[in-house]
């Protein structure tokens, strides 16, 4: 078992003919990831590297029975494609295009939050893996170790960091998860970690925030009433100065609000491990396993 | 994107939001025809001299002055005019003023606060509007979030009449003033969503004593993701409010933000790169700067980053941390050599590479023989470098 994607997920790919979205498609294809159509307005019945490709995502749906969609089309039209895979009725949608503006992602969540059947992760996220069954995304596929850790990040390269100090310790993961660095997204810690307590084959969570929100303190109380399985996380940003947004959209501490010391303090009161430097992570989640 | 007080207030205008009669002053011959013209617009020989910088914290740091007399009015644009101003935002640097805007003199009867920002939580553009107008919004919010008062916009529906009379009347308004606000809040909702803001900040909103409400001052900021739609907002950056290292680093698509340390940092990832300016710090060091070079990085873009941090004089080491996903080591590896056969290496270099490639990276570097330091994972690098830059 794992999260959300595994071996039975059928994937589609809006914006499999540009750049980013054909070399990622490879990618994924190549980690054994079951990529059954892609969407290209315009390029409808034609194919990309063996993979039909559609007009629109409800054709794709249709023909192809595909259970979850990965968007790499440029910010600009992005959120269009998250709302058109959300009327599909696709069960998860992975958005990793980064710039999106924020009054559309406003926009996005108002009809996310008024259906049920479809979850977002993302947008600027690196996507999801459950390693040795299913790669979402853009993250490197050869550092992850299938096992028994379910990993939540908000960032990308620092995600792939925890995942290779957990391999290397020989700790393997069941799935992890990028949510993403924005402000206004889909998924969030507190989803996640519902997910991973219901996992039988996620035996404990490495969970990994950053500045800004309050996101990480929902977390650390929603693992404080509901969940029976060990928490270790890390906080990035321990030393970014208020104001400064620190690249993604959401990082930046306002109003004395969203510090590390905050986020630090609720989890710790709740029970949470938390590494004190980035190089402990791993180490930090091995000593909560049990 | 942050802009002037006085650029936000022609923007609001235009929206019909009721603010103060005023003109910039880009050149200070131009002040005198400016206190002219508010005086002879407004019948009143009452003025104010304010100092357009974008930090806040303006009037108690000395750059905002109210004038009886057109002589005073010009004594105090010349004051103000070119000073250094030190404020709680600036850093003790301080900033230099270089525009003013001269303002009508307005009578004020009472002092509010409205702010619009996108709440994270929610997923929504909230208004707040509270009491407390003139103070520290985050200090109210600390000591009395129950007097500030919200309204979440549906985006569904947007921004409804009755939540502007909600907040209205929660801030004790009555009459006119009521009327007043509800079309005052009505307008800048409509200005925050059209173009797309992140903030718009009116500190203090007034009830004057004629009993209409006004935006005395305006705080508005711009969600960069969607600058691409507004291209006639581009006018109104000021570079000279931007450090310019950040400006250049802007041109080659890098997240740069200058810090106080010494210890120089190019990572890829925000994420990977908070976490690094963590553990030197952790370490003892002190990092100068935040950088993310981003996920597809190029020779050129890791040469621009590296001609970049070494500009910083006070920068006395290095630190390279990457870890490969999409970007390569390989990549990196070229790109580090190019930018210091380019720029030279006057101080300790350290190089962290992981992931994607690593093999080929690390030989890159390891034959390029130039005088560098590998580290084998974060906590190796990081420690030697604080101990290289000492």
């Amino acid at each position: 078992m794992s999260v959300l994607v595994d071996e039975k997920t059928r994937l589609l790919v809006q914006g499999i003919s540009g750049k980013t979205g054909a070399f990622h498609t490879r990618q994924a294809k190549e980690y054994g990831t079951k990529v059954v159509a892609g969407v290209t307005p315009g390029k409808g019945g034609t194919t990309f590297e063996g993979t039909p490709v559609f007009d629109t995502v409800a054709d794709a749906v249709r023909e192809t029975g595909a259970n979850a969609t990965v968007i790499y089309v440029p910010p600009p039209f992005a959120a269009d494609a998250i709302l058109e895979a959300i009327a599909a009725k696709l069960a998860l949608v992975v958005c990793i295009t980064e710039g999106i503006p924020t009054l559309d992602m406003v926009n996005v969540k108002r009809v996310l939050e008024s259906q049920s059947t479809t979850r977002l992760i993302g947008p600027n996220c690196p996507g999801i893996i459950s390693p040795g069954k299913c790669k979402i995304g853009i993250m490197p596929g050869y550092i992850h170790k299938q096992g028994n850790v379910g990993l939540v990040s908000r960032s990308g390269t620092l995600t792939y960091e925890g995942v290779h100090q957990l391999t290397t310790l020989g700790i393997g993961q069941s799935t992890c998860i990028g949510i993403g660095g924005d402000p206004v997204k889909g998924m969030d810690f507190v989803e996640a970690l519902e997910l991973f307590e219901r996992d039988p084959e996620t035996h404990a969570v490495l969970m990994m925030g950053e500045i800004g929100g309050s996101s990480e303190e929902s977390a650390a109380a929603f693992a404080k009433a509901k969940m029976s399985k060990p928490v270790a996380a890390f906080i990035a940003g321990q030393t970014a100065p208020p104001g400064k947004r620190m690249g993604h959209a959401g990082a930046i501490i306002s109003g004395g609000k969203g510090t590390a010391t905050e986020k630090i303090a609720a989890l710790e009161a709740a029970g949470i491990a938390v590494a004190k430097t980035p190089a402990e992570m791993g180490a930090t989640l091995k000593r909560v396993l049990r | 994107m942050k802009i002037h007080e006085y650029q936000a207030k022609e923007l609001l205008r235009r929206y019909g939001v009721a603010v103060p009669e005023g003109k910039p002053v880009l050149q200070l011959g131009e002040a005198e025809a400016a206190i002219r013209w508010v005086q002879d617009k407004t019948k009143n020989q009452l003025v104010v001299v304010k100092a357009q910088i974008h930090a806040g914290g303006r009037g108690k740091g000395g750059g905002v002055k109210v004038a009886k007399t057109f002589d005073e009015a010009i004594e105090k644009a010349r004051a103000i005019f070119g000073m250094q101003l030190v404020t709680h935002q600036t850093g003790p640097e301080g900033q230099q003023v270089r525009r003013l805007l001269i303002e009508q003199g307005v009578d004020i009867a009472r002092e509010l606060y409205l702010g619009l920002v996108v709440d994270r939580g929610s997923g929504r553009v909230t208004v707040m509007a509270s009491t407390e107008g003139g103070m520290e919004i985050e200090e109210v919010a600390a000591k009395h979030p129950e007097k500030i008062l919200k309204q979440a916009i549906d985006p569904a529906v947007g921004f409804r009449p009755w939540q502007a009379r909600a907040l209205a009347y929660g801030l004790g308004l009555s009459g006119d003033a009521v009327k007043s606000a509800v079309e005052l809040f009505t307008k800048l909702a409509r200005a925050f969503v059209e173009l797309d803001c992140s903030l718009a900040e009116i500190n203090p909103l007034v009830v004057t004593k004629a009993g209409s409400v006004m935006a005395l001052d305006a705080k508005i900021n711009f969600d960069d993701n969607a600058l691409y739609r507004h291209p006639e907002l581009d006018a109104l950056r000021d570079l000279d409010e931007e450090n310019p290292a950040e400006s250049e680093a802007k041109k080659f698509d890098l997240s740069f933000i200058h810090l106080d340390g010494t210890i120089g940092c190019m990572v890829n990832g925000a994420g990977l790169a908070m976490s690094t300016m963590d553990i030197i710090k952790h370490y003892g060091g002190q990092p100068a700067n935040f950088l993310d070079v981003g996920g597809g990085a190029t020779a050129e873009k890791v040469t621009a980053a590296f001609k970049i941090i070494t500009s910083d004089p006070r920068v006395r080491g290095i630190f390279i941390n990457i870890f490969g996903g999409i970007m390569k080591c390989d990549t990196i590896a070229e790109g580090v050599i190019t930018a210091v056969k380019e720029v030279g290496l006057k101080v300790p270099l350290v190089v962290r590479l992981e992931g994607t490639n690593v093999e080929l990276g690390r030989k890159l570097l390891a034959d390029s023989k130039l005088n560098l330091t590998a580290a084998t994972d974060m906590a190796d690098g990081a420690k030697k470098i604080v101990e290289l830059a000492k």
